[in-house]
C-alpha cells in the first residue's frame, strides 16, 4: 500500500476560498454571490479584494440563484456559497429552470456538506444533495477530497463552461494531496494500484478509503483505491478498467445510499460489467447533532466500515 | 448598439396588436393548448415595447445584450404574445408560429433557451422566477457600465410567490434603478380571481413600501401606454427600480373571452376560434 503523508489538517471550504479569490485575479468576469453565510464560505477575501464582484443576497437563496442566472446570462461567471442544504433542496427548482434548463454558467458551490457539518444537526446535514444535483442534465456535479484538491476544482471550475455543483465541508481535514495541483473535471484519480477489490470514494470518504486501503494491506488484501472527485461526468473507463481486474467493488460516501456515488457505479456496472457491490454511505436516514469523527462512526461512514464492506464484496466474487 | 427596430407610432402599433392577437388565437387554436387570456391582456404593450420602446437588435440576437435593451418575460405560461411579437420583429420567421407547442418546435409551451430560439434569455413559467434573472442581468449591466434597460412583465397572480418578494427586496436595497418592470394587474388566475384567491386590490403600495418607484397605467389603451411608459423611464437612472402597475383585462380583444378566468389555459374550438377572429379583422401584416 502506497504511503500517504499528511501535510495539514485544512477544511475544504478555506481551499474553496482560496481557490475562488485565485479564480477571481484571473478573470475578470468571475463574481460571486453568497445568502449570509460570507464567513462560513470563506468568501470574506474575495469580498474585500473584489467588493464591486461581489453580491451580498441575504437570507434569500431563490432569488441568489435568479441573480446568479442573470448574470451568467451578462457574461459573467457567476459562484454562489451558501450551505449544501440551502444550495439544493432549497432552491431546486430554480436550479432546474433558471440554471440547468437555461443552459447558464453558474458554479454553484457548497459548504457544509453531509454528516461532518456537525453539532448543528439533521436540519443542516444534508445527504441528499448529490443525487438531486446528478439528476439535473447537463449538470456537473463534483466532490473533492481535500484542501487542495477543493482549491484546484474551484480554478478548474472558472474555467468549464456550463453550470456546476461544487461540494465541500465544514471540519479540518487531513491534507495528503499535492499543492498546485492541476485539476482535471471527470478524470478520477488512482491512488493505490490493487487487484483484490476497487475502492471508489469521494468527498471525506477518501481520506477513509485510505485509511481502509492500509488496514486491508496489513490483512494481505490488496485493494484499489480511486478516488472520484467528479461524480458525474463519472470516469467510466477508468471504473470498468479497475473491475476488469479486481471483479469486486466497494463505494464511499458521505451521502445517502439513495442517488450517490453508490447509484452512479452500480447504474454503470450493472449495464457493462456485473460484480459485486457493496456501499459505504447513509442508510436512508437522517443525521443528528454530534462531532463529526462520532457522527461518521455511528453512521458506519469509517475506514473499520470501508474494511468490512471489502471483505464481503471479496467474500461475494466466488 | 441597441437600437429600436422600427419605432411605430399609436395608430401603426395598434394595427401590429391586432395581427399579434390574430397570432395568439392561431397558435393556441392550432394546437388546442395554450394560454390565450391573459396573452391577449398583454397584446398592447408587448405590441409597444418591441415595436417603439425597446432598443434591440432582432436580426442579431445575442445572450449577453450587450449596450441593448432586454425583456425578460416572468410569467411564461403567456408564451403565445412573446413569441408573436418576437416573429413579427424579426428574430425568427413569422412561419414558425405554426409550429407552437408542437413536437420538435423551438417554440416551447413555454419560454426556453435550451432549443436556440432567439430572444428568449432564461426559461420561464415555473412563477417567480423571472424577476430575480432580471435583476441578474440588471447588476451584469451596472458591472460593464451598460445603461440600457430590463424590461420585465410579471403576472399579478405570481405575486402570490415568495421569491417574488425577495426579488423586489433586493432591487430596492441594490438600487437596481435600471429595471422597469411590469405587473399585468388582469385579477385572474387559472383557478378564478386573484381577489377570491389570494390577493388584492391594491398592488403599488406594496411596491412602495419596499422602495420602488410606482406607476400607473391602462394597458390596453395604446395611447395611454406611449405616454404613461416614458414617465416611467424618466424615473429610471434615479435610484430606485421602477414598476407599472398596469391593468389589463384578460382576453382583451375577443368580447366573451372577457371578464373571465374561464379562458386563461384553454384552446377555443372551431366555432369559438370563428367568432373570436371575426372580432379582430385581418391585418396588412397578413396571418402567418
Amino acid at each position: 500500500m502506497k504511503k500517504f503523508e499528511i501535510t495539514a489538517q485544512k477544511d475544504t471550504r478555506s481551499g474553496f476560498g482560496a481557490g475562488l479569490l485565485e479564480a477571481a485575479r484571473l478573470d475578470e468576469r468571475v463574481v460571486g454571490l453568497c445568502a449570509d453565510l460570507t464567513g462560513s464560505l470563506m468568501m470574506d477575501a474575495f469580498q474585500k479584494e473584489f467588493p464591486h464582484r461581489f453580491f451580498q443576497a441575504g437570507i434569500a437563496e431563490a432569488n441568489m440563484m435568479g441573480l446568479a442566472a442573470g448574470l451568467a446570462t451578462g457574461g459573467k461567471i457567476p459562484f454562489t456559497g451558501t450551505f449544501a442544504n440551502f444550495s439544493t433542496g432549497r432552491v431546486y427548482d430554480q436550479i432546474r429552470q433558471s440554471i440547468a434548463y437555461s443552459d447558464k454558467n453558474v458554479k454553484i458551490c457548497a459548504s457544509h456538506a453531509g454528516l461532518t457539518l456537525g453539532e448543528d444537526g439533521a436540519t443542516h446535514q444534508i445527504l441528499e444533495d448529490i443525487g438531486l444535483m446528478k439528476m439535473l442534465p447537463g449538470m456537473t456535479v463534483i466532490n473533492p477530497c481535500d484542501y487542495n484538491q477543493t482549491k484546484a476544482a474551484t480554478l478548474a471550475i472558472a474555467k468549464h463552461h456550463g453550470p456546476v455543483y461544487l461540494r465541500f465541508g465544514r471540519p479540518k481535514w487531513p491534507v495528503f494531496t499535492p499543492e498546485n495541483q492541476v485539476f482535471e473535471i471527470g478524470k478520477a484519480l488512482m491512488l493505490n494500484e490493487g487487484t483484490d477489490v476497487s475502492i471508489f470514494a469521494t468527498g471525506h470518504l477518501v481520506w477513509k478509503a485510505i485509511q481502509a486501503g492500509e488496514a486491508l494491506a496489513e490483512k494481505g488484501i490488496n485493494a484499489e483505491i480511486i478516488n472520484i472527485h467528479t461524480i458525474k461526468p463519472l470516469d467510466a473507463e477508468a471504473v470498468l478498467n479497475s473491475v476488469r481486474k479486481t471483479r469486486c467493488v466497494v463505494t464511499a460516501e458521505e451521502h445517502q445510499i439513495n442517488g450517490g456515488l453508490g447509484d452512479s457505479i452500480a447504474q454503470l456496472l450493472v449495464r457493462n460489467l456485473p460484480v459485486p457491490v457493496e456501499m459505504v454511505a447513509v442508510m436512508d436516514s437522517f443525521g443528528e447533532s454530534g462531532k463529526p469523527e462520532e457522527l461518521l462512526t455511528k453512521y458506519h461512514l469509517d475506514a473499520a466500515d470501508v474494511v468490512a464492506a471489502a471483505e464481503r464484496a471479496i467474500a461475494r466474487k466466488g | 448598439m441597441g437600437t429600436p427596430q422600427k419605432i411605430m407610432e399609436a395608430s401603426q402599433l395598434k394595427v401590429v396588436a391586432r395581427q399579434v392577437r390574430r397570432d395568439i388565437l392561431r397558435q393556441v387554436y392550432n394546437v388546442q393548448s395554450g394560454h390565450p387570456g391573459g396573452s391577449l391582456g398583454l397584446a398592447d404593450y408587448f405590441t409597444a415595447l418591441f415595436f417603439h420602446f425597446m432598443k434591440h437588435n432582432p436580426s442579431s440576437f445575442s445572450m449577453e445584450a450587450e449596450n441593448e435593451d432586454v425583456f425578460i418575460l416572468s410569467n411564461g405560461h403567456v408564451s403565445p404574445v412573446y413569441y408573436s411579437v418576437l416573429a413579427r420583429s424579426g428574430y425568427f420567421p413569422v412561419a414558425e408560429l405554426n409550429t407552437f407547442r408542437l413536437i420538435n418546435s423551438r417554440l416551447q409551451g413555454h419560454p426556453a433557451t435550451h432549443e436556440g430560439l432567439p430572444g428568449i434569455r432564461v426559461a420561464t413559467g415555473s412563477l417567480g422566477q423571472g424577476l430575480s434573472v432580471a435583476a441578474g442581468i440588471a447588476l451584469s449591466k451596472k458591472l460593464n457600465n451598460d445603461d440600457s434597460t430590463v424590461f420585465v412583465v410579471t403576472g399579478d397572480g405570481e405575486l402570490q410567490e415568495g421569491q417574488i418578494w425577495e426579488a423586489v427586496m433586493y432591487a430596492a436595497h441594490n438600487k437596481l434603478d435600471n429595471m422597469l418592470v411590469a405587473v399585468d394587474f388582469n385579477g385572474q388566475q387559472i383557478d378564478g380571481s386573484t381577489l377570491d384567491i389570494m390577493g388584492f386590490d391594491e398592488i403599488g403600495s406594496k411596491f412602495a413600501a419596499f422602495g420602488w418607484e410606482v406607476v400607473y397605467m391602462d394597458g390596453n389603451n395604446m395611447d395611454e401606454i406611449l405616454a404613461v411608459v416614458p414617465q416611467a423611464q424618466e424615473n429610471m437612472g434615479k435610484g430606485k427600480p421602477v414598476v407599472i402597475v398596469m391593468k389589463t383585462e384578460m382576453g382583451q380583444g375577443v368580447d366573451f373571452m372577457m371578464g373571465t378566468h374561464a379562458w386563461h389555459g384553454k384552446a377555443p374550438n372551431a366555432e369559438q376560434f370563428e367568432k373570436a377572429m371575426a372580432q379582430l379583422p385581418v391585418t396588412e401584416l397578413g396571418d402567418f
